[in-house]
Parts: structure tokens; C-alpha cells; sequence
């Protein structure tokens, strides 16, 4: 097989493929900045307790109108931004740490969803309608993440400096500025946005992968955020790529081969990272002379 | 003491309620077994079903309410062929004395893969004998009602014999090499064998497996290849996959087949040959020129 059927044939023969790699492209952009900051933050796993977060709003949005993608979407939406701007709220006014504030009130907001759906009735699975396959891209899905990245990019670009210095001096930024929460709310409604389109276009394991494995490899390759942000957007769309690539040679669902990619990149940076990576630390190279 | 008389009379309906007395209580797994023991119960029975309109019988999750619709039953109807996994721990679990019907009993099963095929209803002949097979335990269950029984039997039979005509004679009506279409869910593939149409299906038996970039793109080059007309969404799965195929191969987006399930009453597949009529107008509608 020769590279070029390897590696560009796919692409150039099927649409849906051309698709997927619009979709991962897009979803890096947006993503993988965001999971930056969550790592900086430390908030690596609230991707995760956000994806739980957003059931109860799509259960309501199902109960309104059935099977209705935008009003399941919306309900998702509203849900996740209440329960981010709630758990930020509390976390900011309190003494209570923002990943045990965040923690109660997706639990919450689980069981009700959970409530929700089965009052209904239906078995349906409501999450398996939400999430959509990376394969399956539509119009109206592509539209979706790209315009999410457009907005991510521009907000982010708005409240980078604060948001930048809170990560790394909080008392500071409190000193000179009081931009410091609203910034970090518009943070959590970024984050909120990208999961929710993330989802309907990918699934779970894959819209909150695709933005945390990638900040996690960046974090080897580069000391300031700026080069992070830039290592993690390439480490996506490479991963995203690479796994189309995977899946379309060997039969591995596609949403999981590319999280398989990133995780071998990450491992790879973990060993050699240019940045803190194992063999590194080992063998640290001569110490430069004039 | 002629305050008296209404309140005996009321503790006697409370212990004997008059109409519940000579009902008898079926359970059934699934809508579309539902659907079947009522036309032959008539209002001699009262049914309930398992998985009701809509729901999916493959991934299903029984409830407490469940368990005591079963402890309540005296016969329990389920289709069979490894269908309803989770029913016998359910059984088990409700202490159910109810007589258990397994209304496939007696038709030649297909084979899926190394299992075998469980969606035997989408072949009418087959339903005739499931109906035989819910008559009998039904007469089994209550003798004394064997006539009426009987006769809804008859009555059904006869309009399912009229449905398998007109299966024939629409299928007939399509020209044979487009008698093809794809779906998201095999579950036709006792109708295939009884009225000769071919589907083919990108996921596999169960509607869990999640297809890889190579199985698309497969689908679609047989597609191309063997020239099929129609592709069908099923009322279970995910269903931009399908369109994406569609809209990639130039095959027609056909609409929805019912398989595993009846829809609500305000639904187009209400009843078993409101199922059988919908979805074979929806496949002449795509195949035909």
C-alpha cells in the first residue's frame, strides 16, 4: 500500500471523511485552548463532571418536544451554563473548593435528568440521540462547531490576559483588577459551549479527550502559554487525523482510535518531552558554554 | 339498617371487583406481542406490555413496576430466540407464577451471525403461528372461554392472510433487481426470506455497536457497487449516519421502517398491521420507478 492510498486516499475518495476532519479541525481550535487553561487551573477532570451536568436541560428539552436535536441542544446548553455559573458562584463567594461545589451540583443535576427521563416513560437513550458520531457529520452539526470555535477563539483572545494571570497569580490579579471573576465565569460558559457542541458532534469520551490529552501534551513541549496553546491546537488536529486514518485501516470505531492517538502522543511526550520529560530528566544534555 | 346494605356491597366489589374477576391478566414482553394478545384476548383479557410503544426491547431496563406487572400475571408472553435476555432473571426475581408463552415456538428460526435471528415477526406467516401459539395457552389458561378465543383467532388470522397478500402483491409491483435497500438495524431478515427483499445493514444484530470509519466507507462502495436504490432509518438508531450515506452515495432516503416496536396511538405503526402496512408502503414508495 503505498502512502499515498495510506494516508490521503481516504480523504479524497469519501465526503464523510473530508467531513470528520473539518469537524476535529474546528473542534481543536476551539477545544484544545480551552483544555489549556483547565489544566493551568486544575480543573483537568471538570470536563468530565460537565458532560453529566448537561443531561438534566436535555431531558427537558426531550419532555418539551420529543426528539428534537436544537431543543435537546439548548436545554443541554442552559443546564451546563447553570450549573458552571452556580458552581462558580459558590465556590467564589464561599469557603468551598470550585471541584467540591462543581462536584454537588452535577451530581444534582444528574439524578434529575436521570429523574426526568424516566418519568417520561421512554427508554430511549437519550444520551446516544445527543451524541452524535464523528462520522455522521451534517450540515447543521459542522455549522455548530465551527461558529463554537469562531466564538471561543474571539472571547478567549477578550479575556486572556486575566485569565492568564489568574492562573498563575491569583492575589496579584486581585490587587490590580477586579476582572478576575467575571473572567472565570466566561471561562466556564467556554467550557460549556465546547463540550455541548463537542458532544453533539463526537460523544463524550471523545469532545472532552480531544481537549484535555492535548494541554496535557503541551505541557512537555513548551514553558509559556502562548507556545502551549499553539503545541496543544496542532497535538489535536494531528491526533484527530491520524485517527481518522486509524479507524479507516483498522476497523477501530473512530471516536476511540483518535483518543487512543493522543494518549500515545502524550505518552511519547511523557518520555521525551522537551520540557520536563522523562529521558530529559535522565540525561540532561551539556550546559550550553560560551 | 338500610345504611348498611351499600357498604357490604362496596367491601364485596373491594374484594371481588367484578370485572377484574373474569379477566385474565397477560403480560407481554414487547408492544408488537401486546398488540397480538389483545387482538386474540378480546376483552376477555387485560394486557400489558414490558417494553411499550417506542421503547427498545434489545437495551432494556426493567423497573419495580415491572416486576409486579409480572407477579400479577397469569400469562406471560414473550417472543423468544434470545430476545428478551433480561426477562427470566425478572421472572425470577418477581416470584411469578404466570405460565410462560414463548410465541415463537414452531417456526424455523433464521440465523444472525452464530445466534439466531430473534425478529421473527417481520414475516407474516410467522406472526400466523405466533397468534396460533397465544390462542392456545390463552384456552389452556381460561377453558371456559375457549370460544371467544376461538373466534378472534379466526377473525385475525383471516385479516393476516389479507396482509401477507398485499405484502405479495406490492412486492410484486417492484421490479426485482431494485428489490434493495440498506438499514441502520437487521431486523428484516425473515422478511427478506419471505418476500425476497435484500437488506443490508451497517451495524451489526444489536443497535449498540458503534461502526469504524472503514465500515462506512465500505457501506458506501457497496452501495455504489451493487447499485441500491433506497436507504431506510429504522426508529431506534442514530439516524445522521444514515443520512450521511444517503446524501454520499445518491441512494434515496426512504423514510422509516418499524421493526422491534409499535409507535403510540398517534403514531403511524399503532398496531402489528398498521407496522406491516406503513412499512411496506414506505419501501414501495423508494423502489419503485
Amino acid at each position: 500500500m503505498s502512502l499515498y492510498t495510506a494516508l490521503v486516499a481516504p480523504f479524497t475518495e469519501f465526503e464523510f471523511m473530508r467531513r470528520a476532519l473539518a469537524a476535529i479541525i474546528a473542534l481543536s481550535l476551539g477545544g484544545a485552548p480551552i483544555g489549556v487553561f483547565l489544566m493551568l487551573r486544575r480543573m483537568s477532570l471538570v470536563g468530565d463532571a460537565m458532560a453529566h451536568a448537561i443531561l438534566p436541560g436535555a431531558a427537558i428539552g426531550f419532555l418539551l418536544s420529543g426528539l428534537n436535536l436544537f431543543a435537546m441542544l439548548t436545554g443541554g446548553l442552559i443546564a451546563g451554563f447553570l450549573v458552571a455559573i452556580l458552581a462558580g458562584v459558590v465556590s467564589r463567594s464561599t469557603g468551598l473548593k470550585e471541584d467540591a461545589s462543581l462536584a454537588t451540583f452535577y451530581l444534582a443535576s444528574l439524578a434529575l435528568g436521570v429523574s426526568i427521563v424516566s418519568v417520561k416513560g421512554t427508554n430511549i437513550d437519550l444520551l446516544h440521540v445527543l451524541f452524535g458520531n464523528i462520522l455522521a457529520m451534517d450540515d447543521q452539526t459542522l455549522l455548530v462547531v465551527a461558529c463554537n470555535a469562531t466564538i471561543t477563539l474571539v472571547v478567549l483572545a477578550v479575556i486572556y490576559r486575566p485569565l492568564v494571570i489568574e492562573s498563575v497569580d491569583p492575589l496579584f490579579l486581585r490587587s490590580v483588577s477586579r476582572a478576575g471573576t467575571p473572567a472565570h465565569l466566561v471561562f466556564l460558559a467556554l467550557i460549556v459551549i465546547n463540550l455541548v457542541s463537542g458532544f453533539q458532534a463526537l460523544g463524550t469520551l471523545l469532545a472532552v479527550g480531544l481537549m484535555i490529552l492535548p494541554a496535557g501534551i503541551a505541557r512537555f513541549w513548551s514553558r509559556d502559554i502562548s507556545g502551549m496553546i499553539c503545541v496543544a491546537v496542532v497535538s489535536a488536529m494531528l491526533s484527530g487525523y491520524a485517527g481518522l486514518v486509524l479507524s479507516f485501516q483498522t476497523r477501530i470505531p473512530s471516536g476511540p482510535a483518535i483518543i487512543l492517538v493522543a494518549a500515545a502522543l502524550y505518552i511519547a511526550s511523557v518520555l521525551f518531552g522537551r520540557v520536563g520529560g522523562v529521558v530529559r530528566q535522565l540525561f540532561p544534555g551539556r550546559h550550553l558554554e560560551a | 339498617m338500610r345504611w348498611f346494605a351499600p357498604i357490604i356491597f362496596a367491601a364485596a366489589m373491594a374484594v371481588h371487583p367484578l370485572r377484574a374477576e373474569d379477566r385474565l391478566n397477560v403480560v407481554a414482553s414487547f408492544s408488537i406481542l401486546g398488540d397480538l394478545a389483545k387482538n386474540v384476548g378480546g376483552d376477555k383479557v387485560d394486557v400489558a406490555t414490558l417494553v411499550g410503544p417506542n421503547g427498545d426491547v434489545h437495551v432494556y431496563a426493567p423497573a419495580p413496576s415491572d416486576a409486579k406487572k409480572n407477579a400479577d400475571a397469569r400469562l406471560l408472553v414473550m417472543n423468544g430466540l434470545g430476545l428478551e435476555g433480561w426477562l427470566p432473571r425478572l421472572v425470577q426475581s418477581a416470584g411469578s407464577k404466570a405460565t410462560i408463552v414463548t410465541a415463537s415456538n414452531g417456526i424455523s428460526p433464521l440465523q444472525l451471525g452464530s445466534d439466531a435471528d430473534p425478529h421473527a415477526w417481520q414475516s407474516v406467516p410467522n406472526v400466523k403461528i405466533y397468534v396460533a401459539n397465544i390462542r392456545d395457552a390463552l384456552i389452556a389458561a381460561d377453558p371456559a372461554a375457549a370460544a371467544v378465543f376461538r373466534a378472534n383467532a379466526d377473525r385475525y388470522l383471516g385479516e393476516l392472510d389479507a396482509l401477507d397478500a398485499e405484502v405479495r402483491a406490492a412486492i410484486a409491483k417492484i421490479p426485482p433487481e431494485r428489490r434493495k435497500v440498506i438499514t441502520t438495524h437487521n431486523a428484516f431478515g425473515y422478511f427478506a426470506a419471505a418476500y425476497g427483499v435484500s437488506f443490508v445493514a451497517p451495524v451489526g444484530v444489536s443497535t449498540e455497536s458503534e461502526p469504524s470509519a472503514r465500515d462506512i466507507a465500505t457501506l458506501i462502495q457497496q452501495i455504489k457497487a451493487a447499485k441500491i436504490p433506497a436507504v431506510f432509518l429504522e426508529n431506534l438508531s442514530d439516524d445522521r449516519l444514515i443520512r450521511r450515506i444517503a446524501a454520499e452515495t445518491g441512494a434515496k432516503a426512504g423514510g422509516t421502517l418499524y421493526s422491534d416496536s409499535l409507535t403510540d396511538e398517534k403514531g403511524p405503526a399503532p398496531t402489528y398491521i398498521a407496522l406491516v402496512r406503513h412499512n411496506i408502503k414506505a419501501l414501495t414508495s423508494a423502489l419503485g420507478n
